[in-house]
């Protein structure tokens, strides 16, 4: 028996929408990755691009502000491109992404459909550690020179990306100034980092460890405002299979809302062990 | 529909501004520009400290020109003597830089500053030429939301305005300014900020001037304000400010805190 309820977090308005476009689809396995997703992990399939313009409209009708999409690698969608350009015709876009897919072609046309916008797209690379000794381990073999790679092919077409950074390996005096030091390197005159507490969901419980007991929230947690910075607080998360309260509860039990966003755009419970994380941590999964 | 303010004729004139950020150099500049220009009302957004010198020094200045002053976050902050300013910074370049503002700031300004900041209102509603005019620091939902024109697209705005009431909502926050109409006619003006340059390489500041002497319309215009720009750089090294803040006043470009900036907005900044 649970002694005590978790908190209720009201919901003032939608203005974050999430896009699992790809679902759990992608070309990593990364150890850390809190949605254990993969090549073979299917249980969230991709978003026709029907899909994901039926929800980006239903979202405009509730006034949201703006878009993300995520996944999975959202590069492996293959109308990526069009929907990219259907998101920024009508408001600011953010992606996160792993950089592989990014090819010289491919930063040239991100950089077109940028400047074609009134609207801000911004480009979340993930890179775990600034050497391959420490990121390799966690994102796979070879992958720190990829990145890096796609890093520069975005600052020569004029994207300046925005390095997102697990801290799986802890940080030192040192850390920030390589980091800023390898955007240097990779000609990013305006470094942008953001620096990401670990999930203890999915391949995360397993490399390092999950949550223990005592790390859930109770009633009477929640500081003032904290509404405003939760992900949950203003946005929801769409995939294939239905609404979510965020990015990151879409494989926890129970934590689907909802068929359409309409039905989802109501306070919640947080009863999910992340949302520990999130609190604890103060993780602020926008950009 | 009632006014209370009918025993005197409405304003033909207005200028408005935000983010102070304890300029009071280019606050004195703003306000002689008002009288330049015949301003009847002014108001000012709010965030009065913070980055510059001598928080101290636009109080006076603001209570004697008889501003309308708003609560911004900073304001509201200083005025109850918060730990920190709550900016939400993930970089930690741009906490070291918000931490050491923010220090410097709550500990200049003075008790009876404080208290004063913390009794402002965060919000004015207007009714001019017959036209809601609704001003707000950040947003009219929330005071820290920032509204830059590549993150606040049209639909949103029209969301916004449609459940404030307005015809005309004034913002500050961000500290560049950008004005647009939307098709329903309603409008949205972000004054920028007096207190350091647009990070576009410019030296002035910026701040509004509305004009209601056609009857039925308001009219707006971006004033670009000049100011002893060396002298506040001076102040600034002798209270021992980094002198990352006083780059940006001498070359107009900003150095910290960038992490708040869209795509669109860094990418026409140096940094």
């Amino acid at each position: 028996m649970q002694l005590q309820a978790p908190p209720t977090l009201p919901f003032p308005y939608l203005e974050t929408l999430w896009l699992q476009v790809t679902g759990t689809l992608c070309n990593l396995t990364c150890k850390h990755c809190f949605i254990t997703c993969g090549p073979n992990n299917a249980s969230h399939p991709m978003m026709t691009a029907a899909q994901v313009r039926a929800s980006v409209d239903e979202a405009i009708g509730f006034g949201v502000r703006e878009f993300y999409f995520t996944g999975g690698e959202p590069f492996l969608h293959p109308e990526i491109e069009a929907l990219i350009a259907f998101v920024l015709e009508r408001g600011p876009l953010s992606i996160l992404t792993n950089g592989l897919l990014i090819d010289a072609p491919r930063a040239d046309r991100l950089s077109k459909l940028a400047a074609a916008s009134p609207y801000s797209l911004d480009l979340r690379i993930s890179l775990d550690g600034f050497t391959a000794d420490q990121n390799d381990p966690i994102r796979g073999r070879g992958t720190f020179e990829k990145i890096i790679a796609a890093v520069t092919l975005c600052a020569g077409a004029g994207i300046d990306p925005i390095l997102t950074i697990t801290e799986v390996v802890p940080a030192t005096e040192a850390t920030l100034p390589a980091f800023q030091q390898l955007l240097a390197n990779s000609g990013i005159t305006r470094p942008r980092l953001k620096f990401l507490p670990p999930l203890r969901l999915g391949r995360e419980a397993r490399r390092d460890r999950g949550y223990e007991d005592a790390e859930r929230l109770f009633d009477g947690d929640l500081l003032p405002d904290e509404v405003f910075s939760l992900a949950c607080g203003t946005g929801r998360m769409v995939t294939a299979k239905g609404v979510y309260p965020c990015p990151i509860l879409i494989e926890a039990p129970g934590a689907r809302m909802s068929d359409h966003l309409t039905d989802a755009l109501q306070p919640i419970q947080l009863r999910h062990q992340a949302c520990y994380s999130c609190h604890a941590e103060g993780l602020r999964c926008r950009t | 529909m009632p006014n209370l303010k009918l025993d005197h004729a409405p304003p033909q004139r207005i200028v408005v501004f935000g983010g102070v950020y304890n300029n009071h150099r280019s606050l004195a500049a703003t306000l002689a520009e008002a009288q330049r220009l015949g301003a009847d009302e002014m108001y000012c957004l709010g965030d009065m400290g913070g980055f510059g010198p001598n928080p101290d020094k636009v109080f006076p200045l603001l209570r004697e020109a008889g501003v309308h002053c708003m609560q911004g976050n900073y304001d509201h902050s200083v005025g109850n003597r918060l730990e920190d300013c709550a900016c939400g910074y993930t970089d930690p370049r741009d906490n070291h830089f918000a931490r050491i503002s923010y220090d410097y700031t709550l500990s200049h300004t003075s008790d009876a500053n404080k208290d004063w900041l913390r009794a402002l209102p965060t919000g004015f509603r207007r009714t001019w030429n017959g036209q809601q005019v609704v001003m707000a620091h950040g947003s009219t939902r929330r005071t820290n939301e920032f509204l830059w024109s590549s993150t606040s697209p049209d639909h949103f705005l029209e969301h916004l305005l449609r459940d404030a009431g307005a015809d005309l909502l004034l913002v500050t926050h961000t500290g560049i300014p950008w004005a647009r109409t939307l098709s329903s006619g309603r409008s949205v003006i972000n004054v920028g900020a007096i207190g350091r340059p647009a990070n576009d390489g410019n030296l002035h500041v910026w701040a509004v001037e509305l004009d209601l002497t056609t009857p039925g319309a308001i009219r707006h215009r971006f004033l670009p304000i000049s100011y002893d720009h060396a002298a506040l750089a001076d102040e600034m090294r002798d209270e021992r400010l980094p002198e990352e803040f006083v780059a940006t006043i001498l070359t107009g470009w900003w150095t910290t805190c960038l992490e708040i900036l869209p795509a669109k907005e860094r990418a026409l900044g140096r940094f």
